[in-house]
This record gives structure tokens, C-alpha cells and sequence, in this order.
């Protein structure tokens, strides 16, 4: 039984159409707003930019995130599913790339008052002068490096590897304690910057007098559940072409499932971070939520939580929703809108202040990262047999019962 | 109580304990209940045993426990005794929001080991007939009610063709009953 996977003319359209559409908006964001010299523009123009391709890396990162787990756990359920999570994973490089050619072009492009990143030059800012051992271009360029340059090793090692098990003897386990090491040596690189460092630098520096030690923990809980609802969207999509049939509502099910926890997962460290600035009501700390709270910002702010909180909780709660096909690909749709929402909130507000926008152009570029991913994800899924034959717990998950 | 009779076959392996399941329930006797020294994987829906609702209670426990505790609090915290705590105003939604979650869970958990007890009737001191000493330890027990239509004979015909390892009558208390286990031995002798 083979299962080879042919993009559909139709996909193929669809993801040269998105990041043509991306491309025209960025042209028509380079002239509309760089065009003026005024400071609101060209915050919008980096925003935008920085915005939706940190949200895309973030999300591919989860799907290596996801296979170290599962690997490290000795999981067998996700082996009938495996290669969609190894085709993003594998894919992390590309968003890294632009990520960083984004980020350093902040860092060096805007000149010697940066309006987006403060501490690129203190200018006698006491605050950010103590920072500054951290806070630095040196310092800024490193970390991101050397974790964009890690995470796209992990993700393309992951899929060699997991691909090379196929031309191994059957039930030769030399491969997969490899691998199973590995997801070890994964999971330090991504508590060190995943889970720390890279959400310190990329998000939590734009507010630079601001901080909070959970920070990471809740941009890391945010890419989860929107890395999971990725999987899901492909697998889902895969599913109708024909494709992965092995994957029934079990295997949907543990997806869904996932969703579920990890949205509460990321209201609690939401309401953990929220409530103790509100409980101390320490100025320099509560001008962080007052921004968000108060003002131009009030509505996206609790919309957030609706569509982050009380819409997984209350309608991905019943075992019949996490089952049904449905319901699940609508879910995942609301959860990554809402989490792409989340880093809206955690990005725009210190630089933008009023001048706030969600319009063409955040679509326009979000637009384009997503053709981006249905184009080098579809490509990368078609190098190989969708099921890894001789991945050693492939029964297991066939036999599988969420 | 209700003392009736029933015919066990026992088990010593999955495999023919779940053709044994399947003819049984084929054949249309009717099976009492089956017992494994361990959860046994599919067994429930081979025995047609219907999904749980254990769940729908943990979730009405649960949003009992969000309007108690958000309920109650508002009440305090508003009309009862209000206390300015820290110029923070009367109604502070957020302050409430860890004990909600923590009485939530607490009456979800309680709630529902409560139910669970009562579903499965277990409780401390609550006793049941032991149809097999070695239904805990290593053998798969099948049980059969002898019904008033019921042809034993037939039915113990029945049960050798499946390779039982053992396979007999008893008669026995079909519920629990309250104290110790020699309450049903005394009934047991009254019967003979």
C-alpha cells in the first residue's frame, strides 16, 4: 500500500494566488507607507511584517515540538499522521529566513531612534542602559541566529531521519532510539529559546520597560495550540484528497484534543500574568495591560479571550465535537484567527499607541505567508509515501483508541 | 436483595474470552457481567455496554461549583461585608477567578468520585459476591444468569464448547449488600 500525495492543481493555484497577493501588498505597504517618512507608516509596515512571520514560525516550530514529544513520550498515535508535522517542521527554515531578514532590518534599517525596538539605542534611557547586557544588537543577532539556525536543523533532521527508517531492515530499532535521543537534545535547544530567550528578544523587547518572567511560557502556549490546528487543517484537508488512510476520528480526536487543552492551557497563563499586574497594581507594570485595556485596544482585548477562551472551552468540550470533522477544522480556523489575534496584542500596541489598523494590509501579508506555507508544505509532502511504513509503532497507532 | 442463580466460565487468556463474549451475546443468554484481573481493551463494546455519562455529571458538578463560588463571593464581597481591599472596587472579577477554578474543580472531583461510587456500587463496607477467587489475579470470569427459560443443561453444553479452563453454577446475591462477606454464606447454607 503506497500513499503518494500529487498537489492538486487547485491547491497549487491557491498558494501562488496568496503569495501574490502578499507580494502585491507588501509593493503597495513599501510605497504607501514608507513613501511619507512619517513614523506611524513605517511602524505599520514592520509590524505587519514582523507580526504575521513571527506568528507563522512560531507555528511550524510547534509541529517539532509535537514530533520531540511524541518521540521522547514513545508515542504511537501520531505515526499514522506523522509526515504532516515532518513536512512543516521541515519547512521552519523558510519562515526563519524571513523572519530574520525582517528582524535584523529593523534592528539596522530604522535608523537612531528606533520607534519599534527603544533599546537598539537608549539614548540615555537608565532602564534600558541596565538592560543593556541583554538588550543589544550583538546579543539580538546571536540568539536569533543560533535559534532559527537550530530549530532548522531539528526540523529537517526529523524528517531525514524518520524518512531514512524507511530503508532500514523492518523492526530495526537503531533508527528510532536516534531519534528518540534527539527529541532529547530538542527539547533543551527549545526550552533555551522557544520557551525563553526568543520571545524575550523578538516580542517582549518592544515594550523594553515592560517585563514578565511568564512571558515565553504564554507565546509558546499561543504557537501550540495554533501549531495543532495546523496539523489538523492539512491532515483534515490530506483526508478529503484521499490521502492518509490510516487517520480516522481517533487520530482527529487526539488533535482536537489538544486544541482544547492547550487553549485553557493558554488562558491560564494569560489570566496568571494578568491578575498579579493587576493585583499589584504597580505602575510601571500595569501601563502594560492599561494600553491593551483601555482605549483603542478595549475590544480586541476581550475579544481575545472569547475567541482564545470561551469558544474552545464551551464548544470543543463534548467528545461528539472533537470527533467530527466539522466542527474541528471550524475550531481550528477560530483558534488560529484568535491567536493570531493574541500576538496582534502582544506586538502592536506599545509601538502603534492609536494609530491602530487591521485592514488590508496585516490581512494582505498574513495572506502571503500563508501561501508561502501551502506551497513549500504541499511540495515537501509529495517527496515521500505518506505513511511510514516501517516506523515501528505504525500498529500501534493503526489499533489506536483515543 | 435479590438472590438468583448464575453459571460462570472462566478464562485463562483474551482471545477466547472475547469469543466467548461474542457467542454468548450471539446465542442470547443472558450475560451478567464479566470479570479480568485487568482492563481489558475493546472488551465494553464486545459486551455492548453503552458509553459512560460519568462525564455529563463531572460537567454539571462543575458549573455548580462556578456559580457557588462566583455567586457566593459577589454576595459577600458587594452587599454582605464589602471591604475596600487596596482602593480595588467592591465586584473584582479577577480576584475571584482562582478560587472559582479551584471550587469548580473541587466539586467536579468530589462530585464525581461520588457518582462513579454510586454507578459502579462500591463504597467501603459495601460488599459483592465473589463469583471466582482468582477473578482479580489471572483469570477472565464470564457470568451468566440462569434465568426461569434458561435450559442449564444447554447452557453448560454451551459454555464447555468455548475452552473454558473451569466452568460452574452458583447461586447467588445479585446486588451488594452492607457489612461482611459471611452475611452471604449464611444465606447460602438457609438455600441448601
Amino acid at each position: 500500500m503506497t500513499d503518494r500525495f500529487e498537489v492538486p492543481s487547485g491547491l497549487k493555484k491557491t498558494g501562488l494566488v496568496l503569495s501574490l497577493i502578499g507580494i502585491i501588498t507588501l509593493i503597495a505597504g513599501a510605497v504607501c507607507f514608507l513613501g511619507k517618512h512619517e513614523e506611524a507608516g513605517l511602524v505599520r509596515f514592520w509590524m505587519g511584517l514582523m507580526q504575521n512571520g513571527i506568528f507563522f514560525l512560531f507555528m511550524a516550530i510547534s509541529s517539532i515540538f509535537i514530533q520531540a514529544a511524541a518521540g521522547l513520550a514513545q508515542g504511537g498515535w501520531i505515526v499514522a499522521y506523522k509526515r504532516v508535522p515532518e513536512a512543516i517542521g521541515a519547512n521552519v527554515w523558510v519562515f526563519g529566513l524571513l523572519v530574520l531578514i525582517i528582524l535584523f532590518s529593523m534592528i539596522f534599517g530604522l535608523g537612531d531612534h528606533n520607534p519599534i525596538y527603544h533599546w537598539v539605542n537608549p539614548h540615555g534611557d537608565k532602564v534600558l542602559e541596565g538592560k543593556s547586557t541583554f538588550l543589544n544588537k550583538g546579543m539580538f543577532i546571536g540568539f536569533s541566529v543560533a535559534a532559527v539556525g537550530l530549530w532548522s536543523f531539528f526540523g529537517r533532521k526529523f524528517r531525514s531521519m524518520s524518512i531514512a527508517q524507511e530503508s532500514t531492515p523492518k523492526n530495526s530499532t537503531k533508527l528510532y532510539w536516534k531519534t528518540v535521543s534527539l527529541a532529547g537534545a530538542f527539547m533543551v535547544v527549545y526550552g533555551l529559546t522557544m520557551m525563553s530567550t526568543t520571545p524575550w528578544m523578538w516580542i517582549m523587547s518592544i515594550d523594553a520597560h515592560w517585563y514578565s518572567t511568564l512571558f515565553s511560557w504564554h507565546v509558546f502556549a499561543g504557537a501550540f495550540v495554533s501549531g495543532m490546528a495546523l496539523i489538523l487543517l492539512w491532515t483534515v484537508y490530506l483526508k478529503n484528497q484521499g490521502n492518509l488512510v490510516l487517520v480516522n476520528k481517533e487520530h482527529i480526536h487526539d488533535l482536537g484534543k489538544f486544541m482544547f487543552a492547550f487553549s485553557i492551557f493558554w488562558t491560564y497563563t494569560w489570566f496568571a500574568q494578568y491578575m498579579l499586574i493587576w493585583y499589584g497594581n504597580i505602575p510601571e507594570e500595569t501601563t502594560y495591560y492599561n494600553k491593551r485595556q483601555n482605549g483603542p485596544y478595549s475590544f480586541l482585548f476581550y475579544l481575545n479571550i472569547v475567541v482564545n477562551f470561551v469558544g474552545p472551552i464551551l464548544i470543543l468540550m463534548s467528545r461528539p465535537s472533537k470527533r467530527n470533522y466539522f466542527t474541528v477544522v471550524f475550531m481550528a480556523m477560530i483558534i488560529i484567527f484568535g491567536q493570531w489575534l493574541n500576538l496582534y496584542l502582544l506586538t502592536y500596541p506599545g509601538p502603534s499607541g492609536h494609530n491602530w489598523n487591521i485592514s488590508w494590509y496585516e490581512m494582505g501579508i498574513f495572506a502571503g505567508f500563508a501561501g508561502v506555507m501551502i506551497l513549500t508544505v504541499s511540495k515537501t509532502l509529495t517527496k515521500s509515501d505518506l505513511i511510514p511504513h516501517n516506523h515501528i509503532f505504525l500498529k500501534e497507532s493503526v489499533v489506536h483508541l483515543s | 436483595m435479590a438472590v438468583k442463580k448464575f453459571a460462570i466460565a472462566c478464562y485463562d487468556d483474551e482471545a477466547p474470552l472475547f469469543d466467548a463474549v461474542h457467542k454468548v451475546r450471539h446465542s442470547g443468554y443472558k450475560l451478567h457481567d464479566v470479570y479480568t484481573p485487568f482492563p481489558v481493551h475493546g472488551l465494553d463494546q464486545a459486551m455492548g455496554l453503552k458509553e459512560t455519562d460519568l462525564h455529563v455529571a463531572g460537567f454539571i458538578f462543575g458549573i455548580t461549583g462556578t456559580s457557588t463560588a462566583l455567586g457566593f463571593m459577589s454576595w459577600i464581597f458587594t452587599s454582605d461585608w464589602p471591604i475596600n481591599y487596596g482602593g480595588k472596587p467592591f465586584f473584582s472579577l479577577p480576584a475571584m477567578i482562582p478560587i472559582t477554578f479551584e471550587l469548580t474543580v473541587m466539586f467536579a472531583a468530589v462530585g464525581m468520585v461520588l457518582t462513579y461510587c454510586y454507578l459502579n456500587q462500591i463504597m467501603p463496607g459495601v460488599k459483592k459476591h465473589v463469583f471466582h477467587p482468582r477473578q482479580s489475579d489471572d483469570l477472565f470470569v464470564v457470568v451468566i444468569e440462569v434465568t426461569e427459560g434458561t435450559d442449564e443443561a444447554e447452557l453448560m453444553n454451551f459454555l464447555n464448547s468455548t475452552n473454558p479452563v473451569e466452568t460452574n453454577v452458583q447461586i447467588a446475591e445479585e446486588g451488594w449488600w452492607y457489612g461482611r462477606f459471611d452475611k452471604e454464606e449464611e444465606y447460602q447454607k438457609q438455600l441448601a
